[in-house]
């Protein structure tokens, strides 16, 4: 599952990155906030055990076998935030060090496996697990639900990422750049290879260290449980969730709402005095140069071909509408999430205020 | 009766396959170590200057739209290779692997990508289109460009200098010792998974079934969690005896000489002149 070089076009790349990256930042100040001086040491011993036990092969029920990833085990021993830092850790140097994985790709390998991965687990296992104590059955169902569903839900995201490359990259004859097949390929393709085989073996994994732990070293599994059990919560990374849904948020208005992807214009786009005033939109009111920057004119000359028709592509493509569309309004939701967390806290304040 | 001799034959040898797999690792990087040390091109060079070099050239691979142009890459990757002294043989590997993994994801593409007619395959009633053909070409060459440039770094570079010289695309000094330390305890926490499966691989007799095969792994990953978190505090108890108060530094003493300057001015030639031809509009 880790993606490898040119399956993601660069811009998709970049913007994994991008989205990683509020993610790595909070994660770091929570762990730094949780151990202190111990971190490194701790992230780094993580980080080598994760890479040390994707490498083990496991035998299957029905005579296949397949490697887990570590995520989800190590989301409910060291929590999401360690566990997205340790993984990602161990995925990067996977990746520079053992051409597992791209080194452009990183970026997409952490968000879907490290991040969505860890918070997948942390969620389903906390769910599931409840308040039960930590040496019951409940909490190994609990576990294997987390790596089956985490992986099996990092995976979904991936085959989206690759679904949508045939839709946003091709060239003048139509051929796909980059991964080639479209949603339609790409989810039945993945999901099926998840399903049915390496979320068993994350299932396995999880399910089965924690029932080690149980018998052997169960301060491993307190050690979370008793640390910040809020850790999680919309209130501890309110700012972190605001950043990421205004991202989700603004990324396909600023190719969608003004036709145009912003600081993406063509040199005849400021000439145009339609497309100046979607550049003036787009730039929330500041108006665009009057004359076609020098720099641009020049670049433009190099670059002639991917500008002009990249927004009617984006424009005409209704699949892609409509993954835009539901990526907004994934950002919206976490936004009146946020919205609701905010007013029932400020009632709460001011009711205990009053009281 | 076969059938399950062949079934035996696998089960048996899970153990051994997990053996073999950390062993190979272990023993890659120190091969990659070695070619490191020897007098050739890319080993003289600073290390930022591969390692910047390697992240625009890799760029350049990914944003072609030009087969050519990654062809082109694929044959300065190889030409490089041969002067710095690492024989082809050891891309052998990685080179087959991609090409399985990619070959496979990359066929039916093919067959079912919309275009021209090329070929009609007349007893299947199959068409191979140019597109589809194009589309797997640029997924198989772009993923075997790309892990060759990056295979070729490793290979010319200690790793600790790899690392080091992250810093100069500004990754924080906090990331590079911590992916530094990680590096350390993955061989440490390798050779201890492979003595545990030794060990146990010692006291077989017959076969393992596969339901024992995995309580084996699953307590082998509990153990190793175990040890993990002895290690940790083992080796902060350590830092902390040095002085270690939670701020970290690198020593950065790379310098750049003469024969850096000239390999910034060729990378630099390839790299723009892979994006003009690759961005399509001379290509």
């Amino acid at each position: 599952m880790h993606i490898p070089e040119g399956y993601l076009s660069p811009s998709t790349c970049v913007a994994l990155y991008a989205a990683a990256t509020p993610f790595w930042y909070v994660a770091g100040q929570r762990v730094k906030q949780m151990l202190s001086a111990r971190m490194v040491p701790m992230l780094s011993v993580f980080a080598a055990f994760s890479f040390v036990i994707m490498m083990f092969n496991l035998p299957l029920p029905g005579g296949t076998t397949g490697h887990a990833t570590g995520a989800a085990i190590a989301a409910i021993v060291l929590g999401p935030w360690g566990a997205m830092i340790a993984v990602s850790i161990a995925l990067a140097i996977q990746a520079i060090f053992f051409g597992d994985g791209g080194i452009l790709a990183i970026g997409a390998n952490a968000f879907n496996i490290a991040i969505i991965g860890s918070l997948v687990a942390h969620w389903v296992y906390q769910l599931i697990a409840g308040k039960s104590a930590l040496t019951t059955t409940r909490r190994v169902i609990a576990a294997g639900a987390a790596g089956y569903v985490s992986i099996n839900v990092a995976a979904f995201v991936t085959a989206l990422q690759f679904g949508i490359q045939p839709m946003l990259f091709t060239d003048a004859s139509g051929t796909p750049l980059y991964a080639p097949y479209g949603l339609d390929v790409a989810i039945p393709a993945m999901m099926i290879g998840h399903l049915g085989i390496a979320g068993f073996a994350e299932l396995i994994v999880t399910a089965g260290v924690v029932a080690y732990l149980q018998r052997n070293d169960v301060s491993l599994l307190a050690w979370q449980a008793n640390s910040t059990p809020a850790s999680t919560s919309w209130a501890g990374t309110r700012r972190m969730w605001l950043v990421v849904a205004v991202l989700m948020i603004l990324s396909p208005l600023g190719l969608l709402a003004a036709g145009t992807a912003w600081g993406e214009w063509g040199a005849d786009e400021f000439a145009d005095p339609a497309a100046r005033q979607a550049i003036t939109e787009a730039s929330l009111g500041a108006p665009a140069p009057a004359a076609t920057p020098s720099g641009l004119a020049w670049w433009s000359e190099l670059w002639a071909a991917p500008i002009p028709d990249y927004a009617v592509s984006f424009i005409s493509n209704e699949q892609v509408g409509y993954i835009f569309s539901a990526f907004m309004g994934t950002g919206l939701v976490i936004l009146v999430i946020l919205l609701y967390g905010f007013i029932t806290d400020r009632m709460r304040r001011d009711h205990t205020a009053i009281g | 009766m076969a059938g399950e001799a062949h079934h035996g034959k696998k089960r048996g040898t899970f153990v051994q396959r997990t053996i073999d797999g950390l062993a190979e690792t272990m023993e890659r990087s120190l091969y990659a170590e070695r070619l490191s040390e020897q007098a050739g091109v890319l080993q003289r060079l600073d290390p930022r200057v591969k390692f910047i070099g390697t992240l625009s050239i890799i760029m350049v691979a990914a944003a072609a739209r030009n087969l050519t142009v990654i062809g082109a890459i694929a044959a300065i990757a190889i030409m490089l290779a041969t002067l710095s002294h690492i024989p082809l043989k050891s891309f052998a590997n990685v080179w087959i692997g991609m090409a399985v993994f990619s070959g496979l994801i990359a066929t039916p593409a093919i067959f079912i990508t919309p275009g021209p007619t090329l070929i009609a395959i007349p007893v299947l009633d199959w068409v191979i289109t140019s597109t589809g053909l194009r589309s797997a070409a640029f997924l198989l060459l772009r993923s075997e460009v790309s892990i060759t440039l990056s295979f070729l770094l490793i290979m010319t570079t200690p790793w600790m200098h790899v690392l080091k010289s992250m810093r100069s695309i500004g990754i924080p000094a906090l990331v590079v010792v911590i992916l530094g330390m990680t590096y350390r305890y993955i061989f440490m926490m390798l050779q201890t998974a492979r003595d545990m499966f030794e060990a146990r691989q010692s006291r077989i007799v017959g076969r393992l079934n596969d339901a024992d095969a995995r309580r084996l792994a699953t307590a082998t990953v509990g153990v190793l969690l175990s040890k993990s978190m002895q290690l940790s505090n083992d080796v902060y108890l350590a830092m902390q005896s040095r002085g270690y108060r939670g701020d970290v530094y690198t020593l950065d003493t790379f310098q750049l000489g003469g024969r850096d300057i000239i390999a910034i001015i060729v990378i630099s030639v390839v790299v723009v002149t892979g994006f003009v031809f690759g961005s399509g509009l001379l290509g």
